[in-house]
C-alpha cells in the first residue's frame, strides 16, 4: 500500500514524514519522528501511557490514526520542558516522588499538563484532579503522590517569579 | 496489526458520501476510538478508510426552545460535556458524558462514531432514548431520520446500510416537569457497564406520570427499552413502591447474557436495582423542575 507524506509540529518543530496511512500516531511520534518518551503501554486504549496533545487536547496516541494530525501541532513530555527547565508539573513530580517505576510517567504528565491548562486560574478539587488523570493507569499505583503534584501546581506553588 | 487500506480525505460531507457509495469494501472513520480497535482486533480489514474527522458540516451543536438540540455526528464527546447549554437543558447528557471512557477518547471520539458503532454497553444511546431522541443519518441518494430505540437492530447493527453516515442527533425540547437520569454499574467509571439504566419521567400538572421511559445498557443485543415497566407507570401517582415493581418487571424484561463480568442472574438483579434508582432520580428532579 501505497505511502502518504504526513506534515506536522512536534514539540513546536515541523516534520514531513512518510508513513502508512494505518500507521498509529504513538508510532509516528516513537518510530519516525524519534521521540521515544512516548510509551505504548496496553495498545487497547486502557492505560494512557501514550497520552500526548494534539492542538492542546489530550488523546491516547495508540489509537488516533497519524494521517488525521495533517497539519496539526502535537506535544509530548519532551516538549514540556522550555530552554533546558522543567515545566512547573514536572518539577513537581520530582518534589512530590510521583514516580516510581515511571512507565505511567509521560502519560500522566500530558494529562495533568492539559488539565491545569484548561485550569487556569481556578482551583482545581481533589476529585477533579483524580477525574483528570483517570484515563490512566499507574501500575505501581503511586497515585496519591501524582495527585498531590497536580494540587501543587494547581495552587500556584510552582509559579514563577 | 491493522491490514493496510487506501486512505481517502474528502473535502466534504457531500464528497465523503460520494466515495462510500464508489467503494464497497469501505469503512467511515471519524475519531476511530471504537473503529481501531476492531480494525487492530483484525475484525474488520477494509480496502478503503475514508476519514471525516475534519468535515465540519456534521461539527455543530445547536438550541432551541422549540426544536430541541442538534448534535452533528463529527461533534466530540467532550465538546457535548463541555456545552453550556446541554448542561443547562439535558444535565443528564453532561453527567453521562462526564463518565464515557477517559478525557483522551472524549477529546478525540465523536458522538457520531459512537453510535454507528451501535455497541449495546455504549453510554450515549441509553440517555439519548431515554431523552426521546432521533437520528438522522443519509447517502448519496437522501437522509432518513428515525427514532434511536429503531435505530439499532442488533450487537453492532443499526438500520444504516453500506453508504450511509449518521448525520446527527435530534433530542426534543425538554418537556416542562421532566427528569433524566443515568447510571452505570462497573468497578471503574472510564470502563463501559456491565449493566447501566436511563429513566425519564415527565409529570402531569396535577404530579401524576404523564410519561416513562426506560433504556437498559448491555442487557441485550442493542440498547433495549423496556416497555412494560414504562406501562406501569404512566397515569400513575409514583411512589418508591412503584420505582420497586417497575424495576421489577424491568430485570424481567432484560436480555442480559453472562460473561466474564457477571452472570446473567447478576445482571439481571443489577438492572432492576438500577432502575428503580433512576426512575426516582428522575422523578425528584421531574417535581423540582419548573
Amino acid at each position: 500500500m501505497k505511502k502518504q507524506v504526513l506534515t506536522f509540529r512536534v514539540n513546536g518543530d515541523e516534520y514531513e514524514i512518510l508513513i502508512h496511512p494505518k500507521t498509529l500516531l504513538a508510532d509516528a511520534i516513537r518510530e519516525h519522528v524519534g521521540l521515544t518518551g512516548t510509551k505504548r503501554g496496553c495498545d487497547t486504549v486502557s492505560c494512557g501511557a501514550c497520552t500526548v496533545m494534539v492542538n492542546g487536547m489530550s488523546v491516547k496516541s495508540c489509537s488516533v490514526l497519524a494521517i488525521q494530525c495533517e497539519g496539526m501541532d502535537i506535544t509530548t513530555v519532551e516538549g514540556l520542558e522550555e530552554n533546558g527547565k522543567l515545566s512547573p508539573i514536572q518539577r513537581a513530580f520530582l518534589d512530590n516522588g510521583s514516580y516510581q517505576c515511571g512507565f505511567c510517567t509521560p502519560g500522566m504528565l500530558m494529562s495533568s499538563t492539559a488539565f491545569l491548562n484548561e485550569m487556569g486560574d481556578k482551583k482545581p478539587s481533589e476529585e477533579e484532579i483524580r477525574e483528570s488523570i483517570e484515563g490512566n493507569i499507574c501500575r505501581c499505583t503511586g497515585y496519591n503522590s501524582i495527585v498531590r503534584a497536580i494540587d501543587a501546581v494547581a495552587q500556584g506553588k510552582y509559579k514563577e517569579e | 496489526m491493522i491490514n493496510d487500506f487506501q486512505y481517502l480525505k474528502p473535502a466534504s460531507l457531500k464528497e465523503a458520501l460520494a466515495m462510500y457509495a464508489e467503494h464497497d469494501d469501505c469503512k467511515v472513520i471519524c475519531g476511530g476510538q471504537s473503529l481501531l480497535i476492531v480494525l487492530r482486533q483484525g475484525m474488520l480489514a477494509p480496502e478503503y478508510l475514508v476519514d471525516i474527522k475534519h468535515v465540519n458540516e456534521l461539527k455543530y451543536i445547536k438550541f432551541d426552545e422549540k426544536d430541541g438540540l442538534r448534535i452533528g455526528a463529527t461533534t466530540t464527546h467532550r465538546e457535548v460535556e463541555k456545552s453550556d447549554i446541554i448542561a443547562k437543558k439535558y444535565p443528564a447528557l453532561v453527567a453521562m458524558e462526564q463518565k464515557l471512557a477517559s478525557i483522551q477518547t472524549r477529546n478525540w471520539g465523536t458522538i457520531g462514531g459512537n453510535l454507528a458503532h451501535a455497541d449495546p454497553a455504549g453510554d450515549l444511546a441509553p440517555v439519548l432514548i431515554a431523552l426521546n431522541a432521533e437520528i438522522k443519518f443519509g447517502n448519496v441518494d437522501g437522509e432518513k431520520t428515525v427514532p434511536l430505540d429503531e435505530f439499532f437492530v442488533d450487537y453492532f447493527e443499526t438500520q444504516m446500510g453500506h453508504g450511509d453516515l449518521v448525520l446527527e442527533a435530534h433530542v426534543p425540547a425538554p418537556e416542562p416537569k421532566s427528569g433524566c437520569a443515568y447510571q452505570k454499574f462497573n468497578l471503574l467509571d472510564s470502563e463501559m457497564g456491565i449493566v447501566a439504566a436511563a429513566a425519564s419521567v415527565v409529570l402531569n400538572a396535577d404530579g401524576t406520570c404523564k410519561n416513562a421511559r426506560i433504556v437498559l445498557g448491555n442487557a441485550g443485543p442493542t440498547p433495549l427499552r423496556v416497555t412494560k415497566a414504562e406501562d406501569l407507570l404512566k397515569g400513575k401517582k409514583l411512589d418508591d413502591k412503584l420505582f420497586t415493581e417497575a424495576g421489577q418487571i424491568a430485570s424481567e424484561e432484560a436480555q442480559p447474557v453472562a460473561d466474564i463480568h457477571a452472570s446473567e442472574e447478576h445482571r439481571r438483579h443489577v438492572l432492576g436495582v438500577l432502575t428503580k434508582r433512576m426512575l426516582k432520580k428522575a422523578f425528584e428532579q421531574a417535581q423540582k423542575a419548573a
